[in-house]
């Protein structure tokens, strides 16, 4: 490693060091985004009761201290299954941002590196699905191909995926003509090479933001889509669906069967918001609100 | 004569986007799970009756004729049929459509009354409490799930407090619904000139209206205090200032004015936001709506109805975004349209 190299790391990393102490709410994030991860990952393994196992003796009660957030209408425990439902719904989000981010990086480098009619068409295909309000595309979306999770998981891609396109395109074409990318295409780097290792990389801190705050986006989405009855079914854990469920009990004053998924999934989107935010302080000082 | 043209090639760059609504809309219904012939055939169907169902909806052309008798029935303003409700998917709609507007034009109405002065009192007092509260409610805005926030209130105010109605529709059944002019049951009732009628609506409404209104408060406030912030911070700002002029002329006259306009293109993007979060609330209020409409088709595989409702949607927003693209030219007459 060079002199040069090892002092831009160093200046990298005090940059970060400078906005994490400067901002505690992205260290916030940070630390709520590992709890996260920790439930989805051993989140099924840690709870005390069997999310499905329901046991009608014990149905409807208040939180107390052998069940944290108290138990549902068939009498299970609400928090395993609030903890357990943290992998599906963080699995369902991730793969619909992880392939709405490929396939939009794909499709908008292509667009802005060789511009022309893959350009003018990739917009218009773009501008008629912004022309949709989002959500009920993918409502249409799931109708068409079927009520699955994994339509769901495509759904979402779908809707998003403007988003990215447009970034990558914007962020490729400007950089088409700029003198790094003319220099290696001197030394005899084919286009595919120029595109994929010198250009795009360019791309990827804002992309970063954008994926941060999508996720957020995205979980409240595919929430909504279970709470509506699309995709996940009952009696699978997850935040959309226990919200749905436990709205028939509020009426008559069980409140805990809607609150405690419905605060885990705002705790969620808030913890990817607060994510974004921070990335973007790192990545782009100058965009701070 | 200048203004005009603008106008009319504004209009034009509707059309490709439509031709685009219609031709995604052809695909989702022609990519229904199965085949549709035996679909509407009926479980009971043989193959024989099958195959003439497929020769009346015309399954047996290739894709390119079907998309012409796709748009043949569009232009005569054929959705199909529904087949919970018996009747046709675009009569349903235009019945339940008035409910759906009412509900967020009234969400819109508040929330701007709401976030508009609390951008502007955030902008012109950066720091303060004002400040502050902008920015915690804009962070709490956006991570609230629509239908969560809607669950929460009804709780409040329907179960602990009591103040508001059971949360069942747009009106409580011991009242008669008014005489149906405009389907806005609060126009109809005053015209009716049925006070009670008229409360009791809005009784109904207020804690649907709020959700939504609490899910577009956040883009509104945000956009209101940058633009604000911005305006200004500008050099006709200082002039203004400089030449003497009132506070107020100048917060109002000059800065907001220049303001508005990128907080205009927000609320059109917070349309789109509000037609997809509109289902959800219509789902908690069981609010006879268009969105309920759509939920319902689609548990029960209702397929017809939910596309005319995707493809009314989408109409629906992009008549609006025409609508405020043209309302730019009465606030800012600098915007031409042939530039992009």
């Amino acid at each position: 490693m060079s002199i040069a190299e090892t002092h831009r790391r160093q200046s990298t990393l005090d940059h970060i060091v400078y906005v994490l102490r400067d901002n505690p709410v992205t260290l916030v994030a940070f630390a709520m985004f590992a709890v996260l991860i920790l439930a989805a990952v051993f989140g099924p393994s840690l709870v005390p009761y069997d999310p499905l196992a329901s046991d009608a003796t014990k149905a409807l009660q208040p939180p107390s201290a052998a069940h944290w957030f108290g138990t549902d209408n068939l009498g299970r425990d609400v928090f395993s299954r609030v903890v357990v439902a943290t992998r599906l719904d963080l699995l369902i989000s991730v793969a619909a941002v992880a392939l709405s981010f490929l396939v939009g990086s794909a499709l908008g480098a292509a667009a802005g590196y060789w511009g022309g009619w893959l350009d003018a068409g990739l917009s218009r295909i773009l501008d008629t699905i912004m022309a949709f309000p989002l959500f009920v595309l993918a409502m249409g979306i799931v109708a068409a191909l079927g009520n699955t999770i994994e339509n769901i998981i495509y759904a979402t891609a779908i809707i998003n995926l403007p988003f990215y396109a447009r970034l990558v395109r914007a962020e490729v074409n400007i950089r088409r003509e700029s003198g790094f990318v003319l220099a290696a295409k001197i030394s005899g780097n084919s286009n595919l090479r120029v595109l994929a290792l010198h250009i795009f990389p360019n791309a990827l801190p804002p992309m970063m933001v954008q994926v941060s705050l999508n996720l957020g986006w995205a979980i409240l989405n595919a929430a909504g889509l279970s709470f509506i009855g699309l995709g996940v079914r009952p009696p699978t854990a997850e935040w959309g669906i226990m919200v749905a469920e436990g709205a028939n009990f509020i009426v008559s004053g069980e409140w805990w069967l809607a609150l405690f998924p419905g605060a885990a999934l705002m705790l969620a989107v808030f913890t990817f918001n607060l994510l974004g935010d921070g990335l973007r302080d790192i990545v782009d000082p100058r965009r701070r609100t | 004569m200048t203004r005009a043209r603008p106008i009319l090639m504004r209009i034009a760059q509707v059309i490709p986007v439509v031709v685009g609504v219609v031709i995604i809309s052809f695909i989702l219904t022609r990519a229904l799970p199965g085949d549709p012939a035996a679909y509407f055939a009926g479980d009971a169907a043989d193959e024989a009756s099958i195959a003439e169902v497929r020769a009346k909806l015309g399954l047996d052309e290739p894709l390119p004729i079907q998309f012409l008798y796709y748009v043949g029935d569009l232009l005569r303003g054929d959705l199909g049929q529904s087949l919970t409700t018996g009747q046709s998917v675009a009569a349903d709609l235009a019945q339940r459509l008035p409910a759906s507007l009412e509900l967020t034009l009234c969400a819109l109405i508040l929330s701007c009354g709401f976030a508009i002065p609390l951008g502007v009192l955030a902008a012109t007092r950066p720091g303060s409490w004002v400040d502050h509260l902008c920015r915690v409610l804009v962070t709490a805005g956006v991570s609230m799930p629509t239908f969560f926030t809607g669950v929460v209130l009804v709780y409040v105010f329907y179960y602990l407090a009591g103040i508001a109605p059971s949360p069942l529709g747009r009106l409580d059944f011991i009242y008669l619904e008014p005489e149906r002019v405009t389907g806005f049951f609060l126009i109809d009732s005053l015209l009716a000139g049925d006070f009670e009628t008229f409360f009791a609506a809005c009784r109904q409404l207020i804690l649907p209206a709020l959700t939504l209104a609490l899910f577009t408060l956040a883009p509104i406030a945000r956009m209101t205090r940058a633009a604000m912030l911005q305006s200004l911070s500008s050099d006709f700002i200082r002039t203004a200032r400089a030449a003497g002029l009132r506070r107020r002329k100048v917060l109002f006259g000059y800065a907001f004015r220049n303001a508005m306009l990128p907080v205009v293109t927000t609320l059109g993007m917070v349309f789109s936001f509000t037609l997809g979060a509109n289902v959800l609330v219509e789902k908690v209020f069981a609010w006879p709506g268009i969105g309920s409409y759509a939920v319902e088709a689609l548990v029960a595989s209702d397929y017809a109805a939910v596309q005319g409702f995707v493809l009314a949607m989408a109409l629906l927003f992009v008549v609006l975004n025409l609508v405020i693209d043209l309302t730019y030219t009465a606030i800012d007459p600098r915007i031409g349209f042939g530039s992009r």
